[in-house]
């Protein structure tokens, strides 16, 4: 368990060294998300169309330790970007992996930028 | 600490527990209570709903865990025999002593049975306990087994009603025996006993005055009644409530004062003649009265809790309020004050009498028409909270007092009472808890309580009989409205509506999509997973789509058309309307339940479920499941899931009616409409209910002339039986009046609020659901009936409009950039089949 959580590690657009090609902007929903493999990785794309932003975090919900997180319904609580885990319903901010409404252990985020049709998710390793 | 001993697990004696608790001081005692029941305390006034369904564990006054947590010893099935008062202490039945600072008897009372000879015959029962009413259950379904269906109840009181009706409810002929010459002699005078008389033998139920029972016939069984007058009525059982007796006999051993005809003497205080000593309840002989109603028992153990405390000045006041209002086999009764005029003072009677609709008003008024004395209401008791407080608060008259139960004619109308904030603060709303004006509005201002909910809560007022509860609710309205509070359940940060008000919204202005609503209507943002969800509930009701249009607003399930379940893999349910299928299909199912390696369980709605899906399999597995001619089940969505049925009378020899055929005709009619939560249907063939109809949201009876529709019924966390709405009706009035029934609760309701819990809040309860849905009061059938009749010819299987278009089939990879699938999914072997492996905490 500590194992999976370990893999996920927060990254800071400074911080990028490969931007990873992940898929075509029509592969991700509006206003929702799907999951991108990288490497060993599960990541969590979220693509929010209504304010033409993107958000990326680990796919695994810290909670019960499953890949869900991408299945989740986003929104906003108070203006903070968030998921919403379809199992539990435990949100997460989407900009820095804070439990909105609980004490869990923050989630791992990551930088997305769109080129052209392509979206990109930064990893520093 | 003192030990403070309470020896009677009753009502009155579990509320002298609950308020000790409730007291600061309780740290300083410890608490042991005697029942010789076998159970937990109950609620006794409304013991005859056991025969409606409802379970002891439903009639308790507390939790499993209640005393427990209070850190109560609670001591059932153990009887007191003996107090030792030099001692201060008490013994068993087994001998057993324990010591005592205080002793506390709540014993009540015994039903009391006339020594009429032949009681003792098999078939003659009392009523008073759930062990009473098992035991007469038991004899009267015997009796029918035996064709045998007369039975008689001796005593035409208020318990005698009572029972009377519960004997109805067993499916016997109940005759009521009662030797007065009217029905309830000590709360009503002549014109309500025979309102009340008129009413109950239109139920069927027969009236047997002036008779005075001899002896009862029979040899070793009861065969009938012989009464003095040398007729008889034969009958097959007997239920005696013939008034009841106070249990004093350990009282009167240990010689503790007691009064000539029963009852442990008391002074106002609740002090027995030993000032250790406190009699509550049924039990006491309190200014030469037993008080046989739950609301002054309850002021009796407040009392003793006060004095036990160190509040000396604590007394029961000198005038004790006898009002009551209950409903007797189905017939509103009320009586407050001095309804016939004990005090023999020269009045003015004013009296309103309607055989028609079987009502009937008194009053009692000063002669000089500024006073109302006591009253008596049968037959339509809605104003008897109004004239109640009209009563005890001595409040001025209208000019005409007989507007009191007429209404102001040709006046503006409204309530008697005016203003409900007009009462004076210390007037008693709640007379079971003794809950005023006062508390309830002061719960709100201090900031204690928000709501109806809250304040309920808090002051515990209505939770009593819950007569109460209109004028609870007027009060907390009027209260939030004058401290320019607006009570609003909006449905989240987004918008600054409630589901109700959305539903219109949507509907008036035809918004199609989530952001045409939310840029439209809501505070900005983005919406979340509360008001997502509910805004693609809404589209389905109005616009019929389905989960497939804008799959990302969907909750969980609804999104992937499947229920995601622990280890994030899914569950398959294909649709099987009204649980038949054939052997064919059953073949077909298990070939692809083998082929994909699903674990396979039958459901609790008769359906079969197939689990460990992978997103990915989803498609695959139903391309296979609709070209064997199977459809979405919608198990996953806020919408109908199945209606249970039994096999009715296509196979079975009692059946009156074919309840397969008609259970499948609705679950077809009714399929995938989304509603604010899951509904769910029964019906069976005849009453002896084998689908469980009664504890489905709505739920039909086959009986003599047709079938019984009722809803509101519920399993979960908060069970509860369906209510009748409609007797008799044939299946074109059944599927109408569940069309209305069920678009107007998808338009009202909470989200996530199941039909029972609206049916609960809805305002005038069933009987205003009976005036919209049978009487269209509010004039919406036709347009109800429309929009069901839509959703009906509109309905598509979400599942073959899936996997046909690729667009929509793309959602269906666990990965958007790779086939592969989901490898942190562990399954382990489980009995031949598979679960996924536990979770670590």
């Amino acid at each position: 368990m500590e194992q999976i959580l370990n893999m996920y590690k927060s990254t800071a657009i400074e911080d990028v060294t490969v931007w990873f090609k992940a898929a075509k902007v029509s592969d991700f929903p509006k206003d929702g998300g799907a999951c991108i493999k990288y490497k060993e990785k599960q990541i969590a794309v979220f693509n929010f169309e209504r304010k033409n932003e993107w958000y990326a975090c680990q796919n695994v919900c810290p909670h019960k330790m499953e890949m869900v997180l991408s299945r989740g319904m986003i929104g906003d609580h108070n203006g903070t970007p968030k998921v919403a885990c379809p199992l539990h319903k435990k949100t997460f901010s989407l900009e820095n992996g804070e439990n909105l409404n609980g004490d869990l252990e923050a989630i791992a985020t990551y930088p997305v930028k769109i080129e052209g049709d392509d979206v990109y998710v930064g990893f520093s390793e | 600490m003192k030990k403070i001993l309470v020896i009677g697990n009753g009502m009155v004696g579990y509320k002298f527990c609950e308020k000790l608790v409730a007291s600061e001081k309780y740290t300083d005692y410890k608490l042991i209570v005697f029942g010789e029941e076998p159970r937990r305390a109950y609620d006794r006034v409304h013991l005859s709903e056991y025969y409606d369904g409802k379970t002891a564990e439903d009639l308790s006054m507390s939790s499993a865990t209640w005393y427990e947590e209070n850190n109560i010893d609670l001591h059932v099935s153990e009887m007191i025999t003996e107090i030792n008062r030099d001692a201060k202490t008490v013994a068993n039945h087994r001998g057993d002593t324990y010591t005592y600072d205080y002793l506390v008897l709540a014993t009540g009372s015994s039903a009391f049975v006339p020594p009429i000879p032949g009681v003792e015959k098999d078939g003659v029962f009392v009523y008073r306990t759930i062990e009473d009413l098992e035991a007469t259950q038991a004899y009267a379904k015997k009796l029918k087994a035996d064709g045998k269906l007369e039975a008689a109840v001796l005593g035409g009181g208020l318990l005698g009603l009572e029972a009377a009706n519960a004997v109805k409810n067993l499916g016997l002929n109940a005759h009521v025996v009662e030797f007065a010459p009217r029905l309830m002699p000590r709360q009503l005078d002549e014109g309500a006993s025979n309102t009340l008389q008129a009413k109950i033998e239109s139920l069927g139920l027969k009236v047997h005055l002036s008779k005075q029972t001899d002896f009862i016939q029979g040899t070793k069984a009861i065969e009938g009644l012989q009464y003095v007058d040398g007729t008889e009525l034969k009958v097959d059982m007997l239920v005696v409530s013939a008034g009841i007796r106070p249990r004093d006999e350990v009282a009167r051993e240990c010689g503790l004062e007691v009064g000539t005809r029963g009852g442990i003497l008391v002074d106002n205080t609740m002090k027995t003649s030993d000032p250790n000593i406190f009699a509550i309840g049924e039990c006491a002989l309190l200014n030469s009265m037993i008080y046989g109603l739950v609301a002054p028992g309850y002021d009796m153990a407040e009392i003793a809790v006060q004095q036990i405390i160190g509040d000396v000045d604590a007394a029961m006041p000198e005038y004790i309020d006898m009002s009551t209002q209950l409903k007797l086999i189905g017939t509103e009764v009320a009586s407050f004050g001095d309804a016939l005029n004990d005090a023999k003072v020269d009045l003015d009677e004013i009296t309103y009498v309607n055989k028609r609709n079987g009502v009937y008003k008194k009053i009692n008024v000063t002669k000089d028409g500024k006073k109302l004395l006591g009253g008596i209401l049968v037959g339509d008791s809605s104003d008897y909270n109004s004239l109640f407080q009209i009563y005890s608060n001595g409040m001025k008259l209208p000019e005409d007092p007989e507007d009191l139960i007429l209404g102001s004619r040709g006046g503006e109308g409204g309530s008697l009472l005016g203003d409900v904030m007009d009462l004076p603060d210390d007037a008693q709303i709640c007379s079971c808890e003794s809950v005023s004006k006062g508390q309830i509005c002061n719960a709100i201002e201090s900031g204690e309580a928000n709501d109806l909910g809250d304040v309920v809560t808090c002051t515990k007022a209505g939770t009593g009989c819950g007569g109460c509860k209109p004028m609870v609710k007027d009060l907390v309205d009027a209260t939030l409205k004058s401290l320019g509070r607006v009570v609003k359940d909006n449905v989240c940060e987004h918008f600054e509506y409630n589901r109700q008000e959305l539903y219109d919204i949507i509907q008036v202005k035809g918004h199609k999509t989530f952001n045409e609503v939310l840029d439209n209507h809501g505070n900005g943002g983005d919406g979340c997973e509360l008001c997502k969800p509910l805004v693609a509930s809404l589209m389905a009701t109005i616009h019929a789509d389905t989960a497939n249009k804008e799959y990302a607003i969907q909750d969980s399930n609804d999104r992937f058309l499947a229920n995601i379940q622990r280890n994030g893999t899914y569950s398959v349910v294909p649709r099987i309307a009204g649980g038949e299928l054939t052997a064919q299909n059953l073949i077909d199912l298990g070939e692809i339940g083998k082929k994909y390696d699903l674990y396979t369980k039958i459901t609790g709605g008769a359906r079969i479920d197939f689990f460990g899906a992978t997103l990915n399999q989803l498609p695959l597995i139903w391309k296979e499941l609709i070209d064997k001619g199977f459809e979405s089940g919608h198990a996953y969505g806020k919408s109908l899931r199945t209606v249970k049925s039994c096999v009715g009378s296509t196979w079975c020899r009692y059946g009156m009616d074919e309840s397969i055929t008609f259970a499948i005709e609705l679950e077809n009619r009714y399929r995938g409409m989304r509603s604010p939560h899951k509904i769910k249907g029964g019906v069976s063939g005849c009453i002896r209910e084998c689908a469980e109809a009664r504890g489905k949201d709505f739920g039909l009876i086959a009986v003599d002339g047709g079938w019984n529709l009722y809803v509101g019924g519920n399993g979960g966390a908060t069970p509860r039986h369906a209510e009748l709405l409609a007797e008799q009706i044939d299946n074109a009035t059944v599927i109408q009046y569940l069309d209305r029934y069920l678009m107007y609760y998808m338009r009202t309701a909470k989200p996530l609020q199941r039909t029972a819990a609206w049916q609960d809040r809805l305002e005038g309860g069933m009987q205003h659901l009976k005036e919209v849905i049978i009487d269209d009061k509010l004039g919406i059938v036709a347009d109800l009936e429309k929009e069901m009749e839509t959703l009906v010819n509109k309905f598509e299987c979400e599942w073959k409009q899936a996997i046909e278009d690729p667009e929509m089939m793309k959602r269906f990879n666990h990965f958007v950039n790779s086939d592969a699938d989901d490898d942190n999914i562990v399954f382990v072997p489980l009995r031949d089949q598979k679960m996924p492996k536990k979770w670590d905490a």
